[in-house]
């Protein structure tokens, strides 16, 4: 079995986030990059079912430029075999999505696996837009993935409940906790990582579909209102005359 | 030309978030001077869909093929483009939903269109250019993303647009079929277990959430978060760290790798206030912080904040609840 892990490299969950003087880009000055925590648990999965199985291999992608490849390097310490990286900035979902399609077509992966969304941009999109360019099935979100053989069972996560689907590989699954633990890298990972096969390719495809023309920071909140624990029950009054929302 | 309504049913009931969508997509009909068609998916009375008219839909397509009661991704993004054809919907808009991603998201490639999703406020239209405002940096920052071509899919975040109650006016309802084939089901699923909610609030939908943290100490005392959530009417979250250990189940987990959801109030319990947690919060209208600790990084993010211990302060919440209904 051959499975594709999509990751995404991305600002560290504690980031404070800042823009460029004309908000027109995401400040990376000083930011620490890690891989996409939605994306662990879709390499992590990738790496136990190949154990499990005994055979077959787990290919990292990623669409990002040479500053991306230590976190490329972090997966491959973490288990997987060889890594891909698509050597552009990704302009959006579509852009990423049909990088990731033709690499999936042209090495024929069977299984192919990526976090839920990424952290920065939270589109929730590239695991359909992929399965629709492929032709095949998506699962999103899945909270659990099984295999036996080539046929998948997964659990989809809906809201107030699960879906038990089941699909024949190959297929696109867009992964969240609580699927596995995400492995950290171990000593002799990191020293065998060095060494596992990295390709850089250009990308293909047709561009990008959306563009960001300005980022802005949530408004800031007005100064917290105290009420004294002994008369808890004003907190109440306050919520339903002066803030209306109960 | 038309705009084309995804609306996502449940038990005959159409969910709150699509009210919201076919609220949203009839302004945009209203703004691009034409009218709004909603398509429904899932369980639904016509009834129900009718009253669609409310939010300002003229007509409501539906397929009562009886496999398409639970969600199926194939056979859904067929239905809906199917639809879309059918309208020549030049803008779709679904609930950024888990459901109205992962169509959203196939439709896209399928017609050809551009796509935004966590879409938070109207389209503005500047000098020709087709701008929406959407979440991103995971509720840390917004967004005006530029849509590109002919056709549009818009994914929009729940609560954030008010739906409209126009009393009286109703959809005309009519039957449609996309045809579908065994093919088109190739996902669907073997079973669909629901979680047992507790006050029967689904925390994506909720206008109230009060949730906890570490400092609630163990899941034993969760009755209290439970009790004032049930006065309420409101849904029961939690923090990482709580999930983490199972104290809570995952779906509740609130934050930057849980889910994100924007309540008119969220009563944060015992929950100091981490970065992560509060990017999946800070959307919320009205945030309500009790903590023992005054120096909790919460506060500064907070419109009314209780500095006290959670086992004193919410019984008498919840006692002030009671007294108030």
């Amino acid at each position: 079995m051959k499975f594709l892990v999509c990751i995404s490299n991305v600002p560290d969950t504690t980031t404070k986030i800042t823009f460029t003087p004309d908000n027109k880009e995401f400040n990376k000055a000083g930011v620490q990059f890690v891989i996409n925590p939605w994306d662990e648990y879709a390499l992590t999965r990738a790496i136990e079912l190949k154990e499990a199985q005994g055979s077959g291999t787990v290919t990292v992608l990623n669409v990002g430029e040479a500053d991306t490849e230590p976190n490329i390097r972090k997966a491959l310490a973490i288990g997987a075999d060889d890594a891909i990286r698509v050597n552009a900035a990704p302009k959006d979902a579509y852009f990423v999505a049909q990088q990731i399609a033709a690499i999936a077509k042209e090495g024929a992966y069977d299984v192919i696996l990526m976090g839920k969304e990424s952290i920065d941009y939270n589109g929730f999109q590239v695991h359909g837009m992929v399965g629709e360019m492929l032709g095949i099935p998506t699962v999103a979100p899945a909270m659990k993935l099984d295999m036996s053989g080539t046929t998948a069972t997964l659990e989809r996560e809906i809201e107030g409940g699960k879906e038990i689907v089941e699909v024949a590989a190959p297929f696109v699954a867009s992964c969240q906790q609580p699927m596995c633990e995400p492995r950290i890298p171990n000593m002799r990972g990191i020293m065998t990582a060095r060494t596992k096969p990295l390709k850089v390719v250009e990308p293909v495809g047709e561009g990008a579909r959306t563009s960001v023309a300005e980022y802005a920071l949530p408004p800031k909140k007005q100064g917290v209102k105290l009420i004294p624990a002994e008369s808890a029950g004003d907190l109440i009054k306050l919520l339903r005359n002066e803030a209306k929302v109960i | 030309m038309s705009v084309l309504v995804v609306v996502e049913c449940d038990g005959g009931e159409v969910k709150k978030s699509s009210l919201e969508v076919a609220s949203y997509g009839s302004q945009v009909a209203q703004m691009l001077g034409t009218t709004a068609t909603a398509v429904a998916v899932g369980e639904a009375t016509e009834a129900n869909l009718a009253k669609l008219g409310e939010q300002g839909i003229s007509k409501v397509l539906y397929d009562a093929e009886p496999r398409l009661k639970d969600f199926v991704n194939g056979a859904y993004t067929k239905l809906i483009a199917a639809a879309a054809e059918k309208e020549s919907a030049l803008v779709i808009v679904l609930a950024n939903s888990n459901i109205g991603a992962a169509v959203g998201s196939r439709l896209s490639v399928r017609l050809q269109a551009s796509l935004a999703t966590n879409v938070v406020e109207l389209p503005k239209n500047n000098g020709g250019s087709f701008t929406v405002k959407r979440g991103a940096f995971s509720g840390k920052a917004f967004a005006d993303v530029v849509l590109s071509g002919d056709r549009k899919i818009l994914a929009v975040k729940k609560n954030s647009i008010e739906a409209l109650h126009e009393a009286g006016k109703t959809a005309q309802v009519e039957s449609f079929s996309a045809s579908l084939s065994d093919a088109d089901f190739t996902d669907a699923p073997k079973q669909v277990v629901m979680q047992d909610q507790a006050g029967g609030v689904l925390l994506p939908e909720a206008d109230r959430v009060v949730s906890g943290g570490r400092g609630m100490k163990g899941p034993e005392n969760w009755h209290l978060i439970e009790e004032l959530a049930q006065a309420l009417g409101a849904a029961t979250a939690c923090s990482k760290p709580v999930s983490d250990v199972d104290w809570r189940p995952h779906h509740e987990h609130v934050g930057q790798t849980g889910i994100t959801v924007s309540p008119n109030l969220y009563i944060a319990c015992g929950i100091s206030g981490a970065i992560q947690h509060l990017a999946g919060v800070n959307s919320s209208k009205v945030i309500v912080v009790i903590n023992k600790d005054p120096e909790a990084p919460f506060f500064k993010a907070a419109d009314y904040g209780i500095v006290g211990d959670v086992f004193e302060v919410l019984p008498k919440l919840t006692q002030a609840v009671k007294e108030l209904n």
